[in-house]
């Protein structure tokens, strides 16, 4: 186990003076510099962990350039730190190795579809920042049987990918719900989909993004429908390495900064102008009252950089994965809060 | 440096005796394999620790938690540990190679025996067979069976009805399964007896042949032992047997027996492939019997058949038993390609999902290592048996 003490010890201090006298009334006097943002600050790059290739997660297009959802947080971190949204460098993992780069110091950040668990954080040493994706698995069946419900499911062959949670949460559904089901398994998600294309089985099941982004991989995409009924929570998100709190506040606020401008509608378009806004809450997030992003070792206006350069979540999601895009997955549980859905990101005050 | 040896003044060595010192070099040689195995066994096993990686046995009581779609033993989710789960797997390895070794050797026989026909069309076909079969990759093959010719089988509802109650499709091949009632177990045991008692009476008509030069009818009275008698029990309890018919109920056919396509395609597939080496070995042992055998045969009148029978293949089988072990080999540690179409067998099962689920990778390797081995010898040990019994006994 790496210590950070000595980090801690040789922390700059210029940079703590200037928010204590910027912010008399903090009760801490001096902020812990970040040993992680100090890096990135150095290499002048921030290092991404991000999917080998997911549509509307994390993929690079014909040209090279990353795109999707998971992508755009790197790029908003990266805004908020350098006011510019493409000091990124992308290192795509598979999911046996996406833990290891960022327990290594391979990587600053991982962003890439990790389902926050006990034993990840507790095991691995690792510290999930928030949720950008609340996913669950789900079931894919043809429209033709005329099915709404996953309970309808009973006596059905349901294909499935091999040695995944996936299996297992599976046979709990319907365990759980006293239903009978013949599982044919197989070795690789591709190999699956495509029995279910062929006919072999009745439904697919993976998680829900998953789902949407294989649906379009079918040879009649529209003759299937995805099963409203999630049997398994999947909270998505970006992790950091323990041991650096600062960089933790950074990741974790960098989202909740995207959620907040989505519920005082600030948009990429808009973001100059409600600078001047004399909405209180809007004046804090974009930093022409308060100082919170001195205190996290960035600049004042952080987030008014995330959002002009990436926008805010609602953005996002539409473009990567909503109605702006080929998926077209439904808000469902990513809604705000306050429209019916999980996403909640804390006050800016 | 040749130059350097050559100015070295010759040494007398150390230990003169030849056999001490190769000794000593056996010696040093052994522990150092031995040291390495050791060292690396013990630095797997504390890397293993420091990551959490499970070192011991403790899953193979856990409940396994996932299910499996064709198995000889009830296997559930719920009430399985991942013990139980190993021997679903092994079974249905087991009842693969079985089902296979059996096929690949019938079919292997025949299209052995046809390739040597004087039939023009028949010899080129079964000679078609073999190189097309034995020049193609096995996987390929597999995965032909399986995604070419199985999957694209209509779906439930537009099942292909064969006689009997009888169903094909994409689900797989769905027939009535027996219910036995009281009596039948009678039955069942005079076909047994019936059995038993043709044997015995071949015997008695050989022995009497061979000491008289004229045996007594087998054939009559055996098939009347076997079937009649049955038959006249099975009767006499009122017909004991009732059928379940399989039934198209919501998604698929319920009830009945069920074939999947997975094991269709990988017994198709393995054997279909092993018989065309099988073939071939078959050929040579034919071939390699003096052709004089033959000649001195039909000089005694006797025919074609009888003579193949009686007098060729028994002189083959020494030759043919030997590589045609291998090749049983092959086909048992092939089905574990089984992983790329699906079916649950050993290693898709045990070392895929339990693998998967537990961690625990070097202890679910090793297992699945040492069941491949001991089939294999079993199989090998049989075959060394059978071959000795069947060798020509010089008198």
């Amino acid at each position: 186990m790496k210590s950070f003490c000595t980090s801690m010890v040789t922390a700059v201090a210029s940079l703590s003076f200037g928010v204590v006298a910027a912010y008399a009334q903090a009760p801490a006097p001096a902020a812990p510099t970040s040993k992680t943002l100090e890096q990135v600050k150095a290499r002048g790059v921030l290092v991404c962990g991000s999917n080998t290739g997911l549509a509307g997660f994390g993929m690079p297009d014909d040209k090279g350039n990353w795109t999707g959802l998971d992508v755009e947080f790197c790029r908003a971190i990266s805004a908020a730190i350098f006011n510019d949204p493409n000091k990124v460098r992308f290192v795509p993992l598979s999911a046996k190795d996406r833990f290891t780069a960022l327990q290594s110091g391979e990587i600053d950040v991982l962003s890439r579809n990790g389902t926050w668990t006990i034993s990840r954080e507790a095991d691995l040493g690792l510290l999930w920042a928030g949720v950008n994706y609340y996913d669950g698995q789900a079931f894919m069946v043809r429209k033709k049987l005329n099915i709404n419900s996953a309970l309808e499911l009973s006596g059905a062959s349901v294909c499935v990918q091999q040695g995944t949670t996936t299996e297992t949460n599976l046979a709990d559904f319907f365990r759980a719900n006293n239903m009978k089901y013949e599982p044919a398994v197989y070795a690789t998600s591709a190999e699956a989909v495509k029995q279910y294309d062929t006919g072999r089985c009745d439904a697919y099941t993976t998680d829900m993004s998953g789902l949407f982004s294989e649906r379009l991989r079918l040879i009649n995409s529209d003759e299937h429908v995805i099963l409203p009924q999630v049997i398994s929570k999947e909270p998505l998100g970006p992790a950091v390495r323990q041991g650096d709190d600062q960089w933790l506040n950074i990741v974790k606020w960098t989202h909740f900064a995207m959620l907040n401008a989505e519920e005082l509608g600030i948009t990429k378009a808009n973001a100059d102008e409600r600078v001047k806004s004399t909405n209180p809450e809007i004046r804090r997030l974009l930093g022409s009252e308060g100082d919170f992003g001195k205190s996290m070792g960035l600049t004042s206006d952080w987030a008014l950089r995330i959002i002009k350069h990436v926008g805010n979540y609602g953005e996002s999601y539409n473009r990567n994965i909503g109605d702006g895009s080929r998926l077209k997955i439904p808000r469902g549980l990513n809604n705000l809060w306050n429209k019916g859905g999980l996403q909640y990101g804390p006050p800016v005050r | 440096m040749t130059d350097q040896v050559h100015q070295r003044a010759p040494r007398t060595p150390l230990l003169t005796g030849e056999r001490i010192r190769s000794a000593i070099w056996q010696i040093a040689l052994l522990a150092g394999v031995v040291w390495l195995a050791w060292s690396a066994i013990e630095n797997a096993a504390r890397n293993m620790q420091a990551r959490g990686i499970p070192t011991n046995f403790d899953f193979w009581h856990r409940t396994a938690g996932f299910d499996i779609n064709a198995s000889l033993i009830p296997f559930s989710a719920a009430n399985n540990t991942y013990g139980d789960a190993f021997y679903v797997g092994l079974l249905n390895t087991l009842l693969v190679g079985a089902c296979g070794v059996v096929l690949a050797t019938i079919l292997g026989f025949l299209i052995g025996i046809a390739r040597l026909s004087s039939n023009w069309m028949v010899g080129r076909l079964a000679g078609g067979y073999v190189e097309i079969v034995r020049n193609t990759p096995l996987l390929l093959q597999l995965l032909f069976w399986y995604n070419a010719v199985l999957t694209p089988l209509p779906g439930p509802r537009q099942s292909l009805e064969l006689p009997g109650g009888v169903w094909l499709n994409n689900r797989g091949l769905f027939m009535p399964s027996p219910d036995f009632g009281a009596g039948a177990g009678w039955a069942g045991l005079a076909i047994l007896a019936g059995i038993v008692g043709s044997i015995v009476l071949n015997r008695l008509s050989n022995r009497k042949r061979l000491a008289t030069g004229k045996g007594f009818p087998v054939l009559f009275p055996a098939l009347a032992l076997i079937f009649l008698l049955p038959i006249a029990i099975f009767m006499a309890f009122g017909s004991p047997v009732t059928f379940e018919y399989p039934q198209l109920r919501g998604f698929n056919f319920a009830g009945g027996a069920r074939i999947v396509p997975e094991f269709v395609a990988l017994v198709l597939g393995l054997s279909l492939y092993t018989a065309a080496f099988i073939a071939e070995i078959v050929r040579a042992g034919i071939l390699s019997v003096s052709r004089g055998q033959t000649e001195a045969s039909s000089a005694l009148g006797m025919p074609g058949g009888l003579t193949m029978r009686l007098i060729v293949i028994p002189q083959a089988m020494r030759v043919i038993i030997p590589p045609l072990t291998n090749q049983y080999l092959n086909l048992i540690k092939n089905s574990s390609l089984a992983v790329f179409i699906g079916y649950p067998d050993l290693v898709q099962v045990f070392a895929g999902t339990v693998l998967n689920q537990t961690g625990a990778a070097v202890q679910v390797i090793a297992i699945t290592m040492a069941v491949y081995l001991v089939i294999s010898l079993l199989t090998s040990a049989f075959m060394n048996w059978f071959n000795r019994r069947i060798a020509l006994k010089e008198r």
